[in-house]
């Protein structure tokens, strides 16, 4: 690899040679049922490749972290295409944040529940560019017209019945012209998208062949595990590795700035010499920091004014004549991923190029992530993008691609870096204390006649997505932070408060509207319960404009299904929770029990969504299933707490995620409808949280301003 | 009870210094002293609770108490609170069907790479002792009167209570935990010198 | 010290310190990296694999303790008819999302199912909530168990 490198071959080849080098990255079935030889291929567009032997090769820029990207990406273009989706090969996307960019980002990002939207505008137009200019292809080939031409399950077919295939002229079809506006399918047409086609990651993935980024091993690979400062922030002072170093396998100790490696034959070898290192640490500035000084910081923001981000009619009036008035602060807790997957990252480095196997979200910022870390530039860094066990927000972030070139700078040979899950939990990028006041004016009916909503936060886009800001806001953190509502006068105001430097922080499985309909719901909720009045009723009467149609149409089938008005015994509960986000609109009614010790059972949630055009129903429900379980172990469980700047969680005893007995029985009815396609990965986590808070104030009374919810506040007698 | 296991629980019992509220456990390694003279002036039922109320020490550590629980779940740690993941005995006390105690729990101790458990806890029969033996939530007095009830300790006699406490290498596991846990008080040899007493001294049970 | 180990079938040597988990022989030495590691501390059953048939976490698994006995991981799950049916039931009910926790998630679903054959959701739960999963694949999980217990019974209907 080197050699040829060194005698400067194309970055395109780099690529192939790498693939094939590292494995793992060609997935799907060849037309020909063997393995991929195309032969010459001819690329008809960032995302659609055509070999000579016939093979088409869909090049995915949604990375596949179990959200179902792949499947619904090889969907969009199968159908463009005329292709059989069990007959096509995929691969992701290389790094190519010009390329692969996603529309609604701007760069290349997996996140925000973007993959379907991102692929709806962008790969239907590219498949059926790719179609026309094969037809075209064909058409000149027979000197016909092209409207003389159809394309049928890989073929073009001319009036007359000669057929061609995609591989008989793909090398003519890539030298035309990209068609300006190409034509896509009519919906009514489809044979593929609208299906609840299987989802093709399903087989490697149960026969132990799927390889995720903690899989790879390039030949010749070491095994290395690190310890960072315990301190978040925190630097090395210095490390005694002479006992390390006689352990049995161990290779060798690599000293980072803010962290140690050790290096051996396995990693089990490594972590028995990284037990046995003699460390010391400058704990730096957050030597004493706690979390009641964090959630003290937040606080004090909440008094400061904001940065007015959004404005409808006129608040400070309404509030001065308002006879009646209510206010409420929301105290949102520090938060893990907790992805199963501990970070990992693998890393071969030599002197004129780099090749790392990682999971990402960002592909793009990994590759300049590790060309920054090696020194090199971008072209001579290859990323290999296997699959993610599970992404979360937290792999959009790039410290640990950073981290396991700084190693490899110190080991000869590929070197695989993987963080135990006590380090994957305590050197998180974390979701930060939200915290947010609510004050609503009232008026006729106990209805809002004004809604303020100062939301205390990171700007996390300021330095994640500077184009997610407008007027010094992160327009994240302000996501619906008024809800789906009908209200006259509304003031969001954001007053930002960062992390004291060294606790990182970022996104978190949905976003803004985790944060804020939790918000937003429980103060509705605790406003209908002050009106007397019933909280799916006392909703509905503010969702009477066309633009609360959608969601109020969700809340309407969620509370059908749900049995809204049926009585439940003693300490049980129902909540209800609507919002608008990812360009979806949720109504989600949960179901709890709550034993006289305060624990919470969860006993069912329904969900109705609207989501608009559905490329996969099968895949939306298993999203809103899971974002829901996800939002289950955030209400009830989630929380890291920091003590002498430390965090006090390191795994799954004290850092507790739902498991199996605690997982309620769900429903998601998808609702009609010909709108653009909404995200659906996060929604299902927004309204969970939302829906259980409020049953539980159903079932005890006890309204929780803070998350996650705590036992002893809701004790029976 | 034979009069051979008296004879060596009187032997026994020289060794052990007992006076209520005077932790015995840590003294027992130390030859007997001239307390012992004052010792046979004590009533022997309120010697023989004093010896119980000394053996609870061991028994109500959470060494032994976490396998012994009030529900068909085992806790764990220090501070006893609910086994992580969520277990259930099963109907021999070994876990579900399908899931064995021994899934997780191997023959040994094994270390991990954790922080907050810093081991996995084993012994070649780890179980969780039967419904009838549960104790926590219990007092002195209540769990001493069911480990003499045959029909809630196994059938066993006095005398093989006594070799359980002594010898049983599942009760010794007690005091050699593994990594990151707390050993029971004192040590196995010294418990089942004041299992013996106790039950020399007629085995009385405290009130309540 | 080299150990020689039964997996899959096959015997496999492996020059490591005793106290190595199975997991990290399975996964850095054989290369068998379907078994995952999750959390080290038997806490999340991503590195569960069958020893003599019996589910054990590989993670808390010391390579000294297996001696001569037969170690099974998901590679070969299908070649059994439970690890089959589940299998089928996986597909059918496409149950994985990310699938990082999922080989865990059908060896302990396969020494369920070969210890009770007609599991209640009780019984399942029971046995599963050993296994994390942070998808939420948790009510797919159990309708796969039951489809496959649906499976294996058909399956002996027509033998019989």
């Amino acid at each position: 690899m080197t050699a040829i490198l060194s005698h400067g071959i194309s970055r395109r080849a780099f690529l192939t040679a790498s693939a094939a080098l590292g494995g793992g990255l060609l997935l799907g079935f060849p037309l020909s049922g063997q393995a991929a030889s195309q032969g010459v291929a001819s690329d008809l567009n960032a995302f659609i490749r055509v070999g000579a032997d016939n093979t088409v090769t869909l090049v995915l820029p949604y990375v596949e972290m179990g959200q179902g990207a792949y499947t619904s990406q090889v969907q969009l273009l199968a159908e463009e295409l005329e292709l059989d989706p069990a007959r096509v090969l995929y691969e992701a996307a290389p790094p190519d944040e010009g390329r692969y960019a996603s529309p609604l980002f701007g760069g290349q990002i997996t996140g925000g529940s973007g993959s379907l939207r991102g692929a709806w505008r962008t790969l239907r137009a590219a498949g059926a560019a790719a179609r026309e200019m094969l037809v075209t292809a064909a058409a000149q080939r027979w000197s016909v017209s092209s409207e003389s031409c159809r394309v049928e399950n890989g073929q073009i077919i001319h009036a007359s019945g000669r057929t061609l295939t995609y591989g008989e002229v793909a090398a003519e079809a890539a030298l035309l012209p990209v068609p300006d506006a190409p034509v896509v399918k009519q919906r009514s047409n489809y044979r593929v998208v609208g299906q609840s086609l299987r989802r093709l990651d399903t087989p490697a993935k149960i026969d132990g062949t799927a390889k995720f980024g903690i899989d790879a091993r390039p030949p010749g690979v070491q095994y290395a595990v690190v310890a960072s400062c315990p301190v978040l922030g925190g630097k090395m002072k210095s490390v005694d590795t002479s006992a390390a170093l006689m352990m049995p396998g161990v290779k060798q100790v690599v000293r980072l700035e803010r962290a140690v490696a050790v290096v051996a034959t396995n990693t089990w070898a490594a972590w028995k010499g990284l037990e046995v290192l003699n460390m010391e640490w400058d704990a730096g500035a957050n030597a004493s920091l706690t979390t009641q000084q964090m959630v003290d910081a937040a606080d004090a923001a909440l008094g400061r004014s904001g940065i007015v981000s959004t404005v409808v009619g006129d608040v400070d009036q309404t509030e001065m004549t308002a006879t009646d008035r209510y206010e409420a602060v929301v105290r949102l807790p520090l938060l893990a991923h907790a992805a199963m997957e501990p970070l990992n990252c693998t890393v071969d480095l030599r002197p004129d190029r780099c090749e790392v196997w990682v999971g990402s979200q960002v592909v793009g910022r990994a590759q300049k992530a590790a060309a920054d870390a090696a020194g090199l530039p971008l072209e001579r860094v290859a990323i290999h993008n296997l699959f993610l066990g599970g992404g979360f927000g937290r792999r959009l972030e790039t410290d640990y691609v950073t981290q396991a070139v700084q190693v490899a700078r110190h080991v000869s040979g590929p070197v695989k870096v993987t963080w135990s899950r006590e380090e994957d939990i305590r050197q998180e990028v974390f979701r930060y204390h939200n915290h947010s006041r609510v004050t609503v004016a009232l008026g006729d009916g106990g209805a809002p006649a004004s809604w303020r909503h100062k939301v205390v936060g990171p700007n996390i886009m300021s330095r994640f997505l500077p184009v997610y800001q407008k007027d010094g806001v992160d327009l994240d953190v302000v996501n619906a932070a008024s809800g789906p509502y009908d209200i006259p006068n509304i003031l969001i105001e954001y007053s930002r408060n960062e992390a004291p430097e060294g606790l990182h922080t970022g996104n978190w499985r949905g976003v803004g509207p985790t944060r804020n309909v939790f918000i937003v719901e429980s103060v509705v909720d605790d406003l209908a319960h002050r009106a007397g009045r019933d909280p799916v009723e006392y909703r509905r009467a503010m969702m009477n404009s066309a633009d609360t149609a959608r969601p109020r149409a969700a809340l309407e089938l969620a509370v059908q299904h749900a049995g809204w008005d049926e009585t439940l015994p003693a300490r049980h509960g129902r909540g209800a929770a609507v919002f608008s986000g990812f360009d979806s609109h949720v109504g989600m009614v949960a179901e709890v029990a709550v034993d006289i010790n305060g624990r919470v059972s969860v006993q069912k949630v329904i969900c109705a969504i609207d989501a608009g055009y559905v490329v996969n129903p099968d895949i939306v429900r298993a999203q809103i299933e899971g974002g829901i379980i996800f939002g289950l172990s955030a209400v009830l469980y989630g929380q890291v707490t920091i003590a002498g700047g430390q965090v006090e969680q390191s795994n799954f005893d004290t850092y507790p995620v739902l498991r199996m007995r605690e997982a309620p029985r769900i429903e998601v009815h998808i609702i009609d409808s010909d709108e653009e396609p909404g995200g659906v990965g996060e929604p299902g986590t927004a309204g969970a949280i939302a829906a259980v808070a409020n049953a539980v104030f159903a079932a005890t009374g006890f309204r929780a301003l803070t998350l996650p919810l705590n036992p002893s506040d809701l004790r029976g007698v | 009870m034979t009069r051979d296991f008296l004879h060596a629980v009187a032997s026994l019992a020289v060794l052990c210094t007992v006076v209520p509220g005077v932790i015995a456990l840590n003294v027992v390694s130390s030859t007997a002293d001239q307390t012992a003279a004052t010792d046979v002036q004590q009533p022997a039922h309120e010697r023989s609770v004093a010896l119980f109320l000394d053996a609870a020490r061991v028994i109500e550590s959470p060494r032994c108490m976490n396998c012994h629980p009030a529900t068909r779940s085992p806790t764990q740690g220090e501070a006893m609170r609910l086994h992580t993941p969520p277990i259930d005995a099963g109907s021999e006390g070994h876990g579900p069907l399908g899931l064995n105690c021994n899934t997780c729990h191997g023959s040994e101790n094994v270390s991990t790479i954790g922080i907050d458990i810093a081991s996995i806890p084993g012994h070649p029969h780890w179980m969780l002792a039967p419904a009838s033996m549960s104790w926590q939530g219990k007092t002195p007095g209540e769990i001493c009167r069911q480990i003499k009830d045959l029909t809630r300790n196994g059938g066993r006699t006095l005398e093989q209570i006594h070799e359980h406490m002594a010898k049983d290498s599942l009760v010794g596991w007690a005091w050699n935990p593994g990594d990151g846990r707390e050993p029971a008080p004192g040590s196995q040899e010294a418990f089942g010198i004041l299992v013996g007493e106790w039950i020399a001294t007629g085995a009385a049970c405290p009130e309540g | 010290m080299l150990y020689n180990l039964q997996v899959n079938g096959a015997v496999h040597q492996a020059d490591v310190d005793g106290g190595t988990p199975v997991l990290w022989v399975l996964r850095d030495i054989l290369g068998l990296t379907g078994t995952k590691f999750g959390c080290g501390i038997a806490m999340c059953g991503a590195c569960t694999v069958h020893v003599d048939g019996e589910a054990r976490r590989s993670c808390v698994t010391p390579i000294d303790f297996v001696g001569g006995a037969e170690i099974r991981t998901i590679e070969t799950l299908g070649e059994g008819k439970v690890g089959s049916a589940l299998q089928q039931a996986w597909r059918e009910l496409d149950v994985v999302q990310c699938g990082y926790c999922q080989p865990g998630q059908l060896m302990s679903a396969a020494a369920l199912l070969a210890a009770n054959v007609q599991p209640t959701d009780a019984d399942i739960d029971a046995v599963m909530s050993g296994n994390i999963c942070r998808c939420g694949t948790y009510g797919r999980i159990r309708a796969g168990i039951k489809r496959a217990a649906q499976i294996l019974a058909s399956a002996g209907e027509v033998a019989k």
